[in-house]
């Protein structure tokens, strides 16, 4: 059961990251992927929120939008490959603020998410 | 600081090609669809491993740190076979990129994780799972993108020879 809501969840934010990507991309017009930085920042936050209110989420709740769609809507390896491509293409100081902008204010994001939502559960 | 780039820096969808704007523009549907199956694919199998490798509570999150190397090495792969090697179907690359990929490795998880070791374990846990991931990341894409491009030159010189 829990499988099937890990999958429901991520069929929607799988197809979610690459709409958000292409509307940011859209919008600003920068060779620095914040198309990836914003779902992931997102991403980041939701699932926060979810595990500071762990106490008042059901099981089925968390499997289906923290792991399922939180997780799809995050990534990974397109992090790191766009990584690897600013690299390549010597823009050092883009690679290195995107490693340390993603890599902060994703961990922050979901500090932040989890302190919020435990307070308002309490 | 503008660059001119050969080829696009994001994996998913890169709008400073015009190829990929007149094709995101033709066929969003069957995209769309194709990143819906391969995401639910790739996260079943992330589920996969966090069933066969469970984390104690406050343990060292094996789980997502294995499918966040392992994804980062396919695309590597991936991505070198689909932009050097061949010329593949257009929803090839929405399906094993954006959607098997992109499913399968996952920042949210890592950065709750984060959390959760500066919580229940220790910062040097923390500290350790978070640059880990983040160099182990970037060496496992490199080794992917490399090592496609070897076997492929070595295969291109065997046809030649």
């Amino acid at each position: 059961m829990t499988a099937v809501l890990v999958v429901l969840g991520a069929m929607v934010g799988a197809p979610l990251r690459y709409l958000v990507d292409r509307r940011v991309q859209s919008r600003y017009d920068s060779p620095f992927p914040w198309g990836t930085f914003s779902v992931n920042l997102g991403g980041s936050l939701v699932f926060g929120g979810l595990t500071g209110a762990a106490a008042a989420i059901p099981g089925p709740v968390v499997a289906l939008v923290g792991i399922g769609f939180c997780g799809a809507l995050t990534t990974y390896s397109t992090f790191s490959f766009e990584t690897l491509r600013l690299l390549e293409e010597r823009s050092h100081c883009y690679a290195a603020m995107n490693v340390l902008i993603s890599v902060l204010a994703g961990v922050g994001a979901a500090v932040l998410g989890h302190e919020a939502l435990r307070a308002f559960v309490a | 600081m503008n660059i001119r780039m050969s080829e696009p820096i994001d994996p998913d969808v890169d709008l400073h090609f015009g190829s990929q704007r007149r094709a995101v523009a033709r066929s969003w549907a069957p995209v769309l669809l194709a990143i819906s199956l391969g995401g639910g694919l790739g996260s079943l199998a992330r589920y996969g491993f966090s069933v066969l490798l469970p984390a104690a509570p406050g343990g060292f999150p094996w789980a997502t740190l294995s499918v966040n190397l392992l994804g980062c090495l396919f695309m590597g792969v991936l991505m070198v076979l689909i932009t050097e090697v061949w010329s593949a179907h257009r929803l090839l690359r929405p399906f094993l990129g954006v959607g098997v990929l992109g499913g399968f490795t996952t920042f949210s998880t890592y950065a709750v994780e984060v959390h959760q070791q500066l919580l229940s374990g220790t910062a040097l846990a923390a500290f350790g799972y978070l640059t880990g991931t983040v160099l182990g990341a970037l060496l496992a894409v490199l080794a992917g993108a490399w090592s496609a491009r070897r076997t492929a030159a070595v295969l291109r010189g065997r046809v030649a020879g």
